[in-house]
């Protein structure tokens, strides 16, 4: 097999609170090949920004990174910080949830991709904005000369995130992480710019990190799929697998608890009780105060294991088809 | 169908624009000539995209803001005609929840003081009775009574949202909006929330207006559902009908971007919704309709069809919609799995 163009190995991140150490990622480990699409989906405050931010270096003040993050061979919790700099934009790019967070409304949208360009490419200040043009057509702005022209604020959430994107992938990075880029935006326009991803990923081989806490999005777009809880990996498997053989007792809830458009299901799934607080996690399975399913072995953590070839589940009474056996 | 609770009746309401000097420029027809009826009962949900209306039409539904035009009827009597007096006496009938369970709650009351404002605002109980009818409401949304004398900021986003519903219900209404309740929540708790709801519903017989951006939910817990596109409803009925077999070509574009239904590849909807100050001729839809022709640009499409409606002049010639395939590729043993971790969930939940 070729080398993944991402592989994190144990990945842990740690915060200093008041209120003494935070450890909101917690041993993360997967990789994505390139042209892949890898989703992480989990629930809000899991770890899924923290652990694109770590991966990007862009953590907080305070914010320390344990375990391994490779690109493309090259660990970079190694590098300088005038290093990773240097691969961010070029070799990897990000796309968060509010673009207009990350865009400078003092400058046109076209400024703004060019300059990247210039960074990274060293194109000429001409040579880039016309390179800047052809990416906002690239990615299907319309009338791209004068929207190239326009301020941020002069355009629509779903156009500032196709800049955010023409911007991610001017430099044909080989890694590209999107944080929810469609949360804030309308189903059509979510549809668009998903699919935008899709395509440009198929094209320049990309490899990208898609996450989300849809199921949706990930059942159309995800090749492989790692489902976070609490800090932690629940689940990892190509997607088709995990919809189709679910083994975390987490994923079984999660997959119960949205409501299909199809209609049928008279009640929805319903995982009691909320997610644990990081300061004071419980010990072992930290799904276990929610987990019908918990034994007492449930106290001591489980290792993400193989249940199926490629298919993990950190859980002590995968396969769940055990279960199903005793119930009947 | 039973005696409509609420009745709109071509209802409008404008928002005033204004440029950076503070002139008048123009107007935004936020609701555009609604009209819509609520059976006592059931749930209708209004759906539609970001700035179509939809919490424009809920607000103007409880008079919460003064429409330009129409008539709103509950229980026959119209709330425009009512005076002050007569309105508030009407409001214990009428409640609104709100997306943002951080924001609905006023952070210097606690849980019980918040409960029981409306109980004491309209004379529900005695006050000798309120700590009592308090405890009830909170229990029936789910939450531990001892919980009363708690400040919201304690609490989660999800108990926060059963707090405000717990609020909503205190005084026994008769209807209730709530515009995006369960938007705001996680996954898991909203499925509690949603579960919830349904129940209270079925049980007190609430008649629910619900406001909500999520097909999927839509079609869990609405008996109709109306779509709206920038201040007009486009296509109206039973929820079954409209998602099986929808009729306005704006909703099946709707449904069919909703992602995870196996039909990644379905002809996408080009552009961005136009702008409310001006809005496109005759149809709305037309910038966005890969149907559109002449007539749409010059005509209004009517409301056609009964008990199913939808306002688009070639309705009747549409190509067969794309309806969702059964995606459900889990199959027998993930709802078996899925029954046992609910059935499994309930006993421990009878245990503690
Ligand atoms: N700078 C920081 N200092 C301390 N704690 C932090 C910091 N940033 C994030 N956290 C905590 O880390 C945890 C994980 O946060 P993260 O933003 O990764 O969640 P998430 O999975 O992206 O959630 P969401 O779906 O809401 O975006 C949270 O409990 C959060 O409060
Ligand atoms: N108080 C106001 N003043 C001016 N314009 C307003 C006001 N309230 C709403 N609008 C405008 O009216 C239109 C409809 O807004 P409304 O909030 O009803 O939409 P919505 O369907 O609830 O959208 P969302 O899904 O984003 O909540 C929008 O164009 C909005 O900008
Ligand atoms: S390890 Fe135990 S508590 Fe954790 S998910 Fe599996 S059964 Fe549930
Ligand atoms: S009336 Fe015309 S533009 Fe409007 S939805 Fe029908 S076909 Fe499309
Ligand atoms: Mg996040
Ligand atoms: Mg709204």
């Amino acid at each position: 097999m070729s080398t993944p163009v991402l592989d994190l190995a144990r990945v842990t991140v740690e915060f200093p609170t008041d209120r003494g150490r935070l450890r909101p990622v917690d041993g993360v480990s997967f990789s994505v090949e390139a042209g892949k699409t890898l989703a992480v989906v989990g629930e809000s405050g899991c770890g899924k920004s923290v652990t694109a931010l770590a991966i990007m270096g862009l953590l907080p003040q305070g914010g320390e990174v344990g375990g391994g993050i490779r690109l493309g061979g090259e660990e970079l919790l190694a590098l300088t910080p005038d290093q990773r700099r240097a691969r961010r934009g070029g070799e990897m790019a990000m796309v968060f949830q509010e673009p207009m967070t990350s865009l400078n409304p003092a400058f046109t949208a076209g400024e703004q991709v060019a300059e990247a360009l210039r960074l990274h490419q060293g194109l000429s200040p001409d040579a880039a904005f016309a390179k800047a043009i052809e990416m906002f057509a690239r990615v299907r702005i319309p009338e791209p000369e004068r929207r190239a022209r326009s301020y941020p604020h002069q355009l629509s959430g779903g156009m500032r995130q196709r800049v955010m994107i023409a911007m991610a992938l001017a430099c044909r990075p080989r890694l590209l992480i999107a944080d929810e880029p469609t949360t804030a935006l309308d189903v059509t326009v979510q549809a668009q710019i998903l699919a935008l991803i899709d395509e440009m990923k198929r094209e320049t081989g990309t490899a990208v990190v898609l996450i989300t806490h849809d199921l949706g999005v990930v059942r159309d777009h995800a090749d492989d799929v790692v489902v976070m809880y609490a800090g932690r990996v629940a689940e990892r498997a190509r997607a088709a697998d995990l919809f189709a053989n679910p083994q975390h007792p987490y994923t079984i809830g999660l997959l119960g608890a949205v409501p299909r458009l199809e209609g049928g299901a008279a009640r929805l799934a319903s995982i009691e009780g909320t997610v644990p607080d990081l300061m004071n996690p419980p010990p072992g399975c930290r799904f276990a105060p929610r987990c019908p399913f918990a034994i007492a072995r449930c106290a001591e953590q489980p290792p993400l294991a193989e249940v199926t070839p490629g298919h993990q589940a950190a859980c002590w009474r995968a396969p769940l088809d055990t279960l199903l056996e005793q119930a009947a | 169908m039973s005696a409509p609770l609420l009745e709109l009746r071509d209802v409008a309401k404008g928002f005033p624009v204004r440029d950076a000097l503070g002139r008048r420029r123009g107007a935004v027809r936020a609701v555009d000539g609604v009209s819509l009826i609520v059976p006592k009962g059931s749930v209708l949900a209004i759906v539609g995209e970001s700035g179509c209306g939809k919490s424009t039409l809920g607000r103007l539904a409880l008079r919460l803001i003064e429409a330009d035009q129409g008539q709103i009827l509950f229980e026959g009597e119209d709330l425009r005609g009512l005076s002050a007096r007569a309105l508030r006496a009407r409001r214990r009938d009428m409640q609104l929840i709100f997306q943002d369970p951080f924001a609905s709650l006023d952070p210097r009351m606690t849980v019980e003081q918040a409960v029981a404002e409306p109980l004491r605002l309209h004379g529900i109980v005695p006050r000798a009775q309120e700590t009592q009818r308090v405890a009830e409401l909170l229990s029936r949304v789910g939450l531990r009574p001892e919980l009363a004398r708690r400040w919201p900021h304690e609490f989660s986003g999800g108990q926060r949202q059963r707090i405000a519903i717990a609020r909503a219900l205190a005084s026994q209404p008769k209807l209730i909006i709530g515009d995006e309740p369960v938007s705001a929540l996680d996954v898991s708790v909203q499925a509690q929330v949603v579960n919830l709801l349904q129940d209270l519903i079925r049980e007190l017989g609430l008649t629910f207006v619900l406001i909500s951006h999520d097909l999927g939910v839509v079609r869990h817990i609405a008996d109709r559902v109306a779509v709206m596109y920038l201040g007009r409803i486009v296509e109206e009925g039973p929820t079954a009908q409209v998602f099986g077999a929808p009729r306005h070509p704006y909703t099946r574009a709707l449904l069919a971007a909703v992602p995870g239904q196996g039909h990644a590849n379905a002809p996408l909807l080009e552009g961005d919704i136009p702008s409310p100050i001006n809005p496109p001729s005759g149809c709305r839809f037309r910038t966005r309709c890969p149907y559109a022709q002449a007539l749409c640009a010059e005509q209004v499409p009517p409301m056609e069809g009964a008990g199913h409606v939808a306002a688009c002049h070639f309705q009747q010639n549409l190509p067969p919609a794309l309806v969702g395939q059964d995606v459900d590729t889990g199959g027998e043993r993930l709802r078996r799995l899925q029954a046992y971790f609910t059935d499994q969930t309930q006993r421990q939940g009878e245990l503690a």
